[in-house]
């Protein structure tokens, strides 16, 4: 690691040496960033590289734990999105933030109306700006409209206008091409162009290389939570990016037991959802890992909810153990042998206001209820055999599974699956949010269940955790399965590569 | 590259007939229902008490009404306005029994000042404690309640204790349009006006619609959290001045019920319960419907017991086609879309 990019004359922004924490996890160990007028600047880095915490540092959302934050020059401390506006910042974030209720127009005016007498909004002024704005933009959009039902690429160029009419010498993009067409990005490309012509400061974030070869002239790579490098754009290939953002040790952490590999248990077979993902085909056998890597929107977690029956499918088959799976019935699926741990335990693994026990036994209440009812007693009893056998640290099984640590959450949520004793175990993002102890644990967990023959998909971004688990690693990109590597072909390097590189131009 | 002016696309234009719509449709049931009870009885319109009624009557309600529409414009609800309708008429009596010979002016300052405070409390509560707006203005609902009870007791104030100057404002005309109406009207078009025309109407819609973008957008949103809930406490506090003048008898149980009417008004006027949406003329419109329907009717022979069945078929009503209205909405939007690319 070193330290802060080389210095010359006082760039627009200078972040150096940022820190940020949320409680014990540190997102940002040490952020620094430059960002010269007239200049597009990318930020490169895996899921959880603390790119976003930087940017929301930059627009006013988190404030700084140490480290510097200059504009022009200018040491600045913001601790408002308004007060960074007022400094000539603008976010345009993946998803835009619009009012779905207002007009285009009050959308790009909101809060900064021009007014008249009496404090009248000049709607002819900001109708006439809008115009300009948008003429100047190129682009066609009815501003009297409501914001509701543009597409996201429309709502993207009304922020873009926004920023350009609040004048903000710096536009931070975060990601903005993840959801456009192919049309609707060289669209955004033109106009970020233009905006760099005059002067403007950008940061572009994403993970599509090929785009950032083709816009940006210089770029900053981080990995966990630090910077690694900038170097001009013309000076480095996607090769060297990639290692600079994965590069790190990949061994120790996982004490990954060798289990032997039996029959297949889940089949799927080109399963598709219009929009979501396309012909996902992929077996799971007993006692095998499998990781499915990608990066955040890949279609990852849906099509795991396809397979468990959450949401439905288009086309394609689901089968465990040679027997199909329906769709759209999570009960069933349960019943036949299949679970699956969400991402987001806090909202769809846990119910947080009710104990360990009551969590613990969620997903076998049926079998323990006798005649209907459910006393504690064997609520209590069924639990504490989960509790005990993944070591959660609590005091009673009474405890309110809120008040638990998010590693002891993830083991409740676990144990809850596993008491139904599944034969296919779908969990997505084992150990996003836990500390290294308990990830640890996480993973010998895993590792203990496959050598007892559960097949277990694993959805991760975390790419040590992917090759230090999985005996086989499938990549997901956009939708589709790109790639699939046996565990001794699997190196962050290729599956990095199959996670980002569009084969051709951005479809 | 110059693009030609953009036009209005037809989506636009039919939406904005919709919106426009959607109050028309509560005056036409308005002018419907006035239009039925005068055909079964000429007195409801065309007497002069007939006359007086129908715009008197609803007055009152129309500024609870209004100050509830901004309130959930900004995605709240403030149930305490009948409550706090209740105190402010009681002070209005204590203020000219204990104060002889007190300006009428002076007495509607103070009154609408207090008004304000509890809506401040309420604002406060809902803005800096984050606690959703249904719990805490239920709970100011009784607690102000209580505390109508406990100051006034058995006791009330009766007609003969208020002077004759502020008693025939409740009922005295001006060209044949009741005083209280002109007040409520005045209130109204410049409630109207200014959720319209000034930064801080646009931003309660703002809010509303979507308070974690507005949060992003910079908008101070707990000032104008604040603002709203006091406008619906004064205009509450206005209401108890008026409803004093109007009745003259106050007991502790003025105004009791009054902020479900309040928000049946705004509903039935097509303010979107989830914020972002709707008008203060529709609320008002909403507000002189309901009470319009529940006089007339008995006129039209629809027995007692069957009124508030009316009134809530009224409400469902509203939501329903308010979702309708809603759902079709989007999928033109989105077909508009499909069609542009």
């Amino acid at each position: 690691m070193t330290d802060t990019p080389p210095s010359a004359a006082p760039p627009m922004l200078e972040l150096s040496r940022v820190v940020k924490s949320f409680g014990a996890v540190i997102a940002l160990r040490s952020g620094s960033l430059r960002l010269e007028a007239g200049s597009i600047h990318a930020l490169v880095g895996e899921n959880g590289a603390g790119k976003s915490t930087l940017v929301k540092i930059v627009a006013g959302l988190y404030r700084r734990d140490a480290g510097d934050f200059r504009l022009n020059g200018e040491e600045v401390d913001f601790t408002s999105t308004a007060q960074s506006k007022a400094a000539g910042i603008a976010v345009i974030y993946q998803e835009p933030t619009l009012f779905p209720d207002l007009s285009v127009t009050e959308n790009v005016f909101m809060g900064r109306q021009p007014v008249g007498r009496f404090g009248r909004i000049d709607r002819k002024a900001m109708r006439r700006e809008v115009e300009a704005l948008f003429q100047r933009l190129a682009v066609r959009i009815d501003p009297d409209r409501p914001a509701e039902g543009l597409s996201i690429a429309d709502q993207q160029v009304i922020e873009i206008a926004k920023a350009v009419s609040l004048d903000a010498r710096v536009l931070i993009m975060d990601e903005p091409t993840a959801a456009l067409s192919g049309v609707e990005v060289d669209r955004l490309f033109a106009i970020a162009r233009s905006l760099r012509d005059e002067g403007r400061a950008l940061l572009f974030i994403s993970h599509r290389f090929d785009e950032v070869f083709d816009l940006c002239d210089t770029v900053t790579v981080m990995r966990d939570g630090a910077y690694i490098s900038t170097t001009p754009i013309d000076e480095t290939t996607p090769d060297e990016l990639v290692r600079q953002m994965v590069g790190r040790d990949v061994t120790e952490l996982f004490p990954k037991q060798e289990a032997v590999i039996g029959d297949p248990l889940l089949e799927v077979e080109g399963l598709s959802s219009a929009g979501v993902f396309h012909d996902i085909s992929f077996t799971v056998r007993s006692g095998e890992i499998v990781g499915l890597a990608g990066l955040v929107g890949a279609g990852r977690s849906e099509v795991a909810r396809a397979v468990f029956g959450v949401d439905g499918y288009d086309a394609g088959s689901v089968r465990l153990a040679g027997a199909s799976v329906a769709k759209r019935d999570p009960a069933g699926a349960m019943r036949q042998g299949i679970a699956l741990v969400p991402e987001d335990r806090r909202k769809q693994g846990l119910v947080l206001e009710s104990s360990v026990a009551r969590n613990l036994t969620l997903a076998i209440r049926t079998q323990l209820a006798k005649a209907g009812i459910i006393t504690s007693g064997f609520e209590n009893r069924a639990a504490k055999v989960w509790a005990s056998r993944l070591e959660v640290k609590t005091t009673a099984m009474s405890t309110v599974a809120a008040t638990l640590s998010g590693g002891n959450q993830q083991k409740v949520v676990l144990g809850k699956w596993l008491a139904t004793e599944p034969q296919v175990l779908i969990i997505d993002e084992p150990t996003r949010g836990i500390d290294v102890g308990t990830k640890a644990e996480v993973h010998r967990l895993l590792s203990e269940l496959a050598g007892r023959g559960m097949g277990i998909l694993m959805i991760s971004s975390e790419l040590p955790e992917v090759l230090g688990m999985a005996d086989r690693v499938l990549v997901m990109r956009e939708g589709r399965i790109t790639a699939e590597f046996e565990r001794a072909d699997a190196t962050s390097e290729n599956v990095m590569f199959a996670a980002t590189h569009a084969t051709g131009a951005h479809s | 590259m110059t693009a030609p002016t953009i036009e209005k696309s037809d989506v636009t234009k039919r939406l904005r007939a919709v919106g426009a719509a959607r109050e028309f449709g509560i005056l036409i049931a308005l002018l419907l229902v006035i239009l039925a009870a005068t055909v079964a009885n000429p007195n409801f319109l065309f007497s002069s008490d007939g006359w007086r009624d129908l715009l008197l009557t609803p007055s009152i309600l129309v500024l609870l009404a209004v100050g509830q529409a901004i309130v959930i414009i900004t995605r709240n609800v403030d149930l305490s306005v009948g409550s706090v309708l209740g105190l402010s008429a009681y002070l209005t009596g204590r203020l000219f029994i204990d104060l002889q010979g007190i300006p009428m002016v002076a007495v509607f300052l103070i009154v609408i000042v207090f008004g304000g405070l509890l809506g401040l409390v309420n604002g406060a509560l809902v803005a800096f404690a984050k606690v959703p707006s249904l719990v805490i203005t239920l709970g100011t609902l009784y607690a102000y309640r209580g505390i109508n009870v406990l100051w006034t007791g058995s006791d009330r104030v009766n007609a003969s204790d208020l002077p004759k100057e502020f008693l025939a404002l409740g009922t005295g005309q001006i060209l044949f349009i009741p005083i209280l109406t002109i007040i409520a009207l005045a209130v109204l078009v410049v409630a109207g006006w200014v959720m319209k025309n000034t930064r801080a109407g646009r931003e309660f819609y703002a809010i509303g619609s979507d308070p974690a973008a507005a949060e992003l957008y910079g908008l101070r949103v707990t000032r104008r959290l604040l603002t709203a809930f006091v406008l619906s406490g004064a205009l509450a506090g206005l209401g108890g001045v008026l409803y004093a003048a109007r009745y003259g008898t106050i007991s502790s149980q003025a105004g009791s019920g009054w902020e479900l009417d309040a928000v049946g008004a705004a509903v039935i006027g097509g303010v979107a319960i989830f914020g972002g949406s709707g008008t203060v003329w529709g609320a008002a419109l909403g507000g002189v419907l309901l009470l319009t329907i529940n006089r007339a009717l008995p006129i039209l022979g629809i027995p007692d017991f069957w009124q508030r069945a009316v009134v809530g078929v009224l409400i469902i009503g509203a939501i329903v086609l308010d979702r309708i209205l809603a759902i079709r909405q989007k999928r033109k939007l989105l077909e508009a879309r499909e069609d542009e690319s």
